[in-house]
């Protein structure tokens, strides 16, 4: 038998480091499992300082630097691996790697996070890593005494352009909007346009990226005037957004047009015992503080619905012997009915009876697709073996049994 | 892997009789850092067929631009002198660097 983890964390990003603290907290056999190094696009944003409690110099790579202390501190287990499959019907998850490494739970958490946004301009693909980056950090070293554009201005966007200024002669941010108009906080809207070094293409978007070998120059487009210009430059920093990374979750939990997964307020996605967090989900606002807080929130509920399968795995699932366990609801007529004749059929048979009030067990009932009250099924060693729904007399009962 | 600087690129790269495969990579870089332990492997697994190189592109920027390398990570292979292919960034999944390998040494 392998071995079943409590909860297994797919993406180690703050969602997930922030689960795994709140899960291994919790004396849960917790994991996650994490490609690359824990962190996720926060280790890579040099310039955060909208974590409460962390500010004034502090960055994003420091902040997850003690996400992953915190997490290790109450024993979260991180194993490298890339999950290619899963198998998420019935009570024990199953994960395969890219490796072909299995891996099971009983609960799981999806927070595999985004990944910057192409916008698949002319020269983009062809000049990657030869002047266009999406990564400041990763790159911003090369541009010293150089000029680069960045293209966009949400909150990624104006405070990366401000990192590079530390680097680059001179930093040109393009932005669709009208002059003075950037989508970004305005803490960092107002440093920005304090800032010097940085200089403001309005109205426009990037037409093309042109060079040989390396980035020489781009082309600008107004969209007011549609004009095109040329500028020469020797990097171009794309920050445009994000695209979750779920890929690999297509047809397993339900997404939404985008790809983003959806989840109700626990954030149980459409699978029981399957939980998602973090830049992957649907939600509003995407940031390591709402991430932290999914992630808490779905290690919570997590564990609330491993304790209702715990009773559930020891009164049905385990029992040496035979289980009729009744779906019903303790108000309605006939699940009283029900319950009695189930009593008098079981007499004599050695078969135990348990009930479960189907509106307070809805994962255990979705698991096992019971939408009718009353339904009765059968377990043999923890299988559903036989299965009766709706109203059933004593001799429909019993002949189940046979 | 052999740690190469602007001093020994030339003779352990340029000058080298076997194909070479180089890292460019720099302690600041969260993609390359997550990279390294698959290419420590890759390196292992393919010893003696090429040789492995990584250059610390932040120390040595000026030797990485004048390899065309203005991004992080980016893997490149070099036969007789001359950078034969290149992957930069998500272009980067070491099954291809792999096949990119059997194909130069075939």
């Amino acid at each position: 038998m392998p071995e079943i983890y409590d909860m297994i964390i797919v993406g180690g990003g703050p969602a997930g480091l922030a689960a795994g603290i709140y899960g291994s907290r919790s004396r849960l056999k917790t994991a996650i499992i994490e490609k690359g190094r824990p962190g996720g696009q926060a280790a890579t944003t040099e310039e955060m300082e909208n974590y409460p409690g962390f500010f004034n110099g502090s960055t994003g790579p420091g902040l997850i630097e003690k996400f992953v202390a915190h997490a290790a501190y109450f024993g979260t287990e991180i194993i490298r691996g890339e999950v290619a499959d899963m198998e998420l019907k019935g009570n024990v998850k199953k994960l395969i790697t890219t490796k072909g490494n299995e891996y099971f739970s009983h609960a799981l958490i999806l927070s595999p996070g985004a990944e910057p946004r192409m916008l698949h301009i002319k020269g983009e693909g062809e000049l990657r890593g030869r002047g266009v980056s999406y990564c400041a950090t990763c790159d911003a070293g090369f541009f010293e005494d150089l000029d680069v554009v960045v293209i966009g201005n949400g909150d990624a966007a104006i405070e990366e352009a401000m990192y590079l200024t530390r680097f680059a002669n001179e930093v040109t941010v393009i932005v669709i909007h009208d002059e003075g108009t950037l989508d970004c906080n305005k803490a960092s809207a107002e440093k920005a346009f304090r800032n010097p070094k940085l200089k403001w293409i309005w109205h426009s978007v990037l037409a093309e990226i042109v060079g040989d070998e390396l980035v020489e120059k781009v082309v600008i487009k107004n969209i007011k005037t549609g004009e095109l210009s040329e500028k020469a430059v020797d990097g171009v920093f794309f920050f445009v957004g994000a695209v979750p990374k779920t890929k690999f979750l297509e047809g397993k939990v339900d997404l939404n047009q985008q790809g983003y997964i959806l989840t109700n307020d626990l954030m149980e996605t459409n699978v029981p015992g399957v939980y998602a967090a973090g830049d992957a989900r649907a939600k509003y606002l995407r940031q390591v503080i709402t991430a932290a807080s999914d992630g808490a929130v779905a290690a919570v509920a997590a564990e609330k619905y491993l304790s209702e399968m715990e009773t559930f795995r020891g009164q049905v699932l385990e029992q040496q012997v035979p289980v009729a366990l009744l779906f019903w609801a303790p108000q309605a007529e006939e699940s009283i009915v029900a319950i009695n004749r189930l009593e008098s059929a079981v007499e004599g048979t050695g078969i135990r009876v348990a009930k479960l009030d189907t509106y307070r067990n809805q994962k255990i009932a979705g698991t096992y697709g019971v939408t009718v009250t009353p339904t009765l099924l059968l377990f043999r060693n923890g299988e559903v073996v036989g299965r009766l729904e709706g109203e059933s007399s004593i001799e429909q009962i019993k002949s189940l049994f046979q | 892997m052999l740690e190469v600087d602007k001093a020994t690129f030339e003779t352990e790269v340029l000058q080298s009789g076997e194909l070479v495969f180089v890292d460019f990579w720099s302690p600041a870089c969260a993609p390359c850092l997550d990279l390294l332990p698959e290419v420590e492997a890759f390196a292992e697994k393919n010893g003696g067929r090429a040789k492995f190189c990584k250059v610390d592109s932040g120390a040595n920027k000026r030797l990485a631009i004048s390899q065309k390398v203005m991004g992080l990570p980016t893997f490149a292979f070099y036969k007789d002198g001359e950078k034969v292919a290149a992957f930069s960034k998500d272009e980067i999944d070491m099954s291809a660097i792999q096949d990119k390998l059997d194909e130069l040494l075939s």
